[in-house]
């Protein structure tokens, strides 16, 4: 077995056991039903409200208002993130307000958000927009720092335009350290939408968890818990897998 | 044949912006005949690397003019130059057979007419066993034909070389080395080489240009008179030892300059 696989069986392993410690905890008595239901609760209900229907609205507004503040932050980050890249006087003003930045609970501006812009999604995506849009900007960072300056002697060279200097030579050297951005930024994004909407929002998967939980419903709390964490560790999943698949390229050997 | 000047270089000086300001060039004049191999020695930190710059255009002189096929450049890399640098400037991310066809990303070029010249190239430098892999999976001596074979398709008439070999072991220069030149035979076209190795440059080269230490200005300029068909079994002739011994006397003394020794 490769070393990859081992790892992956090994994780695997240790998620299994878990769920299966939990179940059985649950089964048991150990762990009072009206704290915790079991793992196997959760999945059912999960599929019972996926499958109704009843989450629908909730999982079109929530993830339409992630995914619109993931691109909004990438386009954000990436643009900043070269904007203070080529200005070394505001990349010392910048920078250690980037390296506090996420000491800052940005909820806080919630309710600033809500006055400035009105009840609905637009205080969502800018709250999605704040958390994730800095990780893209250090990223960005990082990676136009680690791009070798005979890489760009190349591009000279070859007579490349701005444009295809970026296309062709920037972006690819970049995209390792920005990837790391990026997954960040989907983390950051899914917190910072579904915290959102937790804490003071009328709609979304957010929102369902918090009404769920003020109601004592257990199974519909821990049945759209486990659908959330599912799409965050699936999504995630996808962008480490295309990392892995881009990094092994370049370092095999 | 009347010889044909290829590049000329007048008066030229590079200086950089204070403070303090400093000297790193010239001035230089310089004539490089077409189809020569002209390579530059010299202490470190005289300006070599600055003076490739400067011929190539990556760089400008602070005063002076550079001409290569009678135009004088400005700011930027002319049609018909091609470079290879001290570091490995593979992409990482592109395969061997796609670093060498990025210079003709932007030729115009057909499919097949790329593929062709690819072939060549990958062929000529001795990688087509490796054409798929990536820089990663290749030595550091390979990373460096793959550079010299992304500017070989490129047909240049003029190749300018900065330490191409400055990473490798003795043995793979020699061997480099001899690749270099059949590429120069095959192709006609003029080469600056720049390089710290005496040896190197006594084999490789028609004429060779010894620099001062900063700021760098030509101190000697020795013929080898090698025949066009050589490769590096020159190394074993006789005159060999007397040319880099030449080499050495015009460079010893700039060279503890540049350590801030006297001679």
């Amino acid at each position: 077995m490769k070393r990859r696989h081992a790892i992956v069986f090994v994780r695997i392993a240790v998620l299994a056991g878990s769920i299966i410690f939990l179940e059985v905890c649950c089964r048991a008595g150990i762990i009072d039903p009206l704290t915790v239901i079991p793992p196997s609760e959760m999945f059912a209900s999960m599929i019972d409200r996926v499958g109704s229907g009843e989450m629908n609205a909730s999982i079109m507004s929530t993830f339409s208002t992630i995914v619109f503040a993931f691109v909004l932050a990438i386009g954000f980050g990436i643009l900043a993130g070269a904007l203070i890249h080529r200005s070394p006087r505001l990349r010392d003003v910048v920078d250690p307000l980037l390296a506090s930045y996420y000491s800052v609970p940005t909820f806080i501006f919630y309710p600033l958000l809500v006055a400035l812009l009105g009840l609905g999604k637009a205080p969502l995506v800018v709250l999605g927009v704040l958390s994730a849009a800095p990780a893209v900007m250090i990223s960005t960072l990082s990676g136009l720092d680690g791009i070798s300056p005979v890489l760009i002697k190349l591009a000279r060279v070859h007579r490349l335009s701005p444009a295809r200097t970026f296309s062709w030579i920037v972006l690819p050297a970049a995209l390792p350290r920005l990837f790391t951005g990026l997954k960040l930024a989907l983390s950051y994004a899914l917190i910072g939408v579904i915290a959102g909407e937790f804490i003071l929002s009328g709609t979304g998967l957010g929102y369902d968890i918090s009404f769920a939980y003020q109601s004592f419903d257990n199974r519909a709390m821990y049945g759209t818990m486990l659908f959330v964490l599912s799409i965050a560790v699936i999504s995630n999943g996808f962008l480490y897998a295309w990392e892995g698949r881009l990094a092994r390229r370049r370092s095999r050997g | 044949m009347a010889s044909e000047s290829h590049v000329e270089l007048n008066e030229v000086v590079r200086q950089y912006d204070g403070p303090p300001a400093i000297q790193a060039l010239g001035p230089i004049d310089l004539v490089i005949d077409r189809g020569e191999f002209f390579s530059i020695v010299g202490p470190s930190g005289c300006g070599k690397s600055t003076l490739l710059d400067v011929v190539c255009g990556l760089a400008q002189p602070t005063s002076g003019s550079v001409r290569f096929e009678g135009k004088e450049l400005c700011a930027e890399v002319p049609e018909g130059v091609g470079v290879v640098f001290q570091e490995d400037s593979s992409m990482p991310w592109l395969s061997v057979r796609q670093n060498v066809a990025f210079g003709l990303r932007t030729s115009g070029l057909s499919k097949k007419q790329v593929t062709e010249r690819v072939d060549h190239a990958v062929g000529f430098m001795g990688l087509a066993q490796f054409a798929d892999h990536y820089p990663a999976q290749l030595s550091g001596g390979m990373r460096q034909r793959v550079c010299i074979a992304r500017t070989l398709v490129l047909r240049p008439r003029l190749i300018l070389l900065d330490e191409p070999f400055g990473a490798l072991d003795q043995q793979t220069r020699l061997l480099m080395g001899d690749e270099l030149l059949r590429l120069w035979r095959e192709t006609g076209a003029t080469v600056l080489l720049i390089t710290h190795a005496l040896d190197e440059a006594a084999m490789l080269s028609d004429r060779v240009g010894v620099m001062s230490a900063r700021p760098g200005r030509f101190i000697d300029m020795i013929e080898t008179g090698w025949p066009r068909d050589r490769d590096s079994r020159v190394v074993s002739d006789r005159e060999f030892g007397a040319l880099t011994a030449r080499l050495w006397s015009s460079l010893r003394e700039e060279s503890l300059k540049a350590m801030g020794r006297a001679a």
